[in-house]
């Protein structure tokens, strides 16, 4: 039988070869933030107000390039706009949580966390305490993300760039999204996103993101609308 | 306006005319009454994590960087095929970092 406890320690083991990807990412933004000149608390502070990598790397180059603030602000909302989605997404299965729950499993929604977790919910909807699940995610992510932001703060410039450890954050999000495409709406969804994402490239405030997404939703509901492409 | 943008803008509104026309038809068929939010949510991974994902492969400061000598791109393709038959996050991780390391070492 479930358990909150036992699907605390599941929560914590499923997220932890992803760790890895999570390590060089987090450290990266912390050196970014050191760079760009903000102090060392500044870029702490940073890490746990924001806790949302892209966001914090967008904002950190432009902070670097003397953007004007509302500038800096509208791009890293238009970042985090998936998390909408990500919400809408998540809602169904935590709508029975206190107010509380809901606040804090939203700080900690990332990436990682929503995709991992998701895909668990959707295997047992009607556990009680998966939730907790969520927590030994998201929570291991946000522990491992702030010790590999201070890292990065702390060692500034001395991890060499020649070791491209940026690249592990995009092999991570493949490692989470490939094994998710079960099906042919699923699929055409994945390369239509991708494909409108590098058309859009060059759309202001990584719009490109948010319209590429759009493109895959709307192009798999489509599919999927249609008779004879049901799931299984 | 570039004219992978103008493709871009062009799909996308073609898209979401014809779902807007196609939802309460489709719909009206289907005895399981799925509504057309929790159908497009099922998406919402399968599309936002490309759209992450490709164009930091394809993409190489600010221009479409299509060639051998995209070390990412190729490292990101074993990554894909490598995720696709083992379902193992560390070994896609693994095999990204190794593969890009390793055509870095070699070509570079």
């Amino acid at each position: 039988m479930p358990s909150p406890r036992s699907e605390l320690l599941k929560g914590i083991k499923t997220v932890s070869p992803i760790l890895l990807g999570v390590i060089p990412f987090a450290t990266i933004s912390g050196i970014a933030a050191v760079e760009a000149g903000l102090s060392v608390p500044m870029a702490a502070g940073m890490s746990i107000i924001m806790f949302a990598g892209a966001a914090q790397l967008a904002s950190v180059q432009l902070i670097a390039a003397g953007a004007a603030p509302f500038v800096i602000v509208l791009t890293a909302l238009v970042i985090n706009l998936r998390f909408l989605m990500y919400s809408a997404s998540l809602a169904p299965h935590l709508a029975t949580r206190p107010f509380r729950w809901k606040a804090i499993l939203a700080y900690l929604t990332t990436d990682q966390a929503y995709a991992i977790s998701l895909a668990h919910f959707e295997q047992a909807p009607e556990n009680p305490d998966k939730h907790w699940f969520f927590v030994g995610t998201a929570a291991t992510l946000w522990v491992v993300w702030q010790a590999g932001t201070v890292a990065g703060i702390l060692a500034g410039a001395f991890v060499p760039e020649h070791w491209s450890l940026d690249f592990a954050i995009p092999l991570t999000f493949i490692a989470v999204v490939v094994p998710a495409i079960k099906d042919g709406p699923a699929f055409a969804a994945a390369v239509m996103a991708g494909l409108v994402a590098v058309l859009a490239a060059g759309l202001p405030l990584n719009l490109g993101l948010i319209v590429g997404a759009s493109a895959g939703i709307m192009i798999g509901t489509i599919l999927d609308l249609r008779p004879g492409w049901r799931e299984p | 306006m570039p004219t992978g943008t103008l493709i871009a803008i062009i799909v996308v509104a073609g898209a979401g005319t014809f779902l807007a026309r196609l939802s309460f038809l489709a719909l009206a068929r289907d005895t399981k009454q799925r509504s057309l939010a929790q159908i497009a949510l099922r998406f919402v991974p399968v599309a936002v994590l490309p759209a992450l994902i490709i164009p930091s492969l394809f993409i190489n400061e600010g221009a479409l960087y299509l060639s051998l000598s995209n070390f990412r791109l190729l490292a990101g393709i074993v990554a894909i095929v490598v995720a696709r038959f083992t379902k193992s996050i560390l070994l896609t991780i693994l095999a990204g970092m190794g593969s890009l390391w390793l055509l870095q070492a070699l070509l570079a």
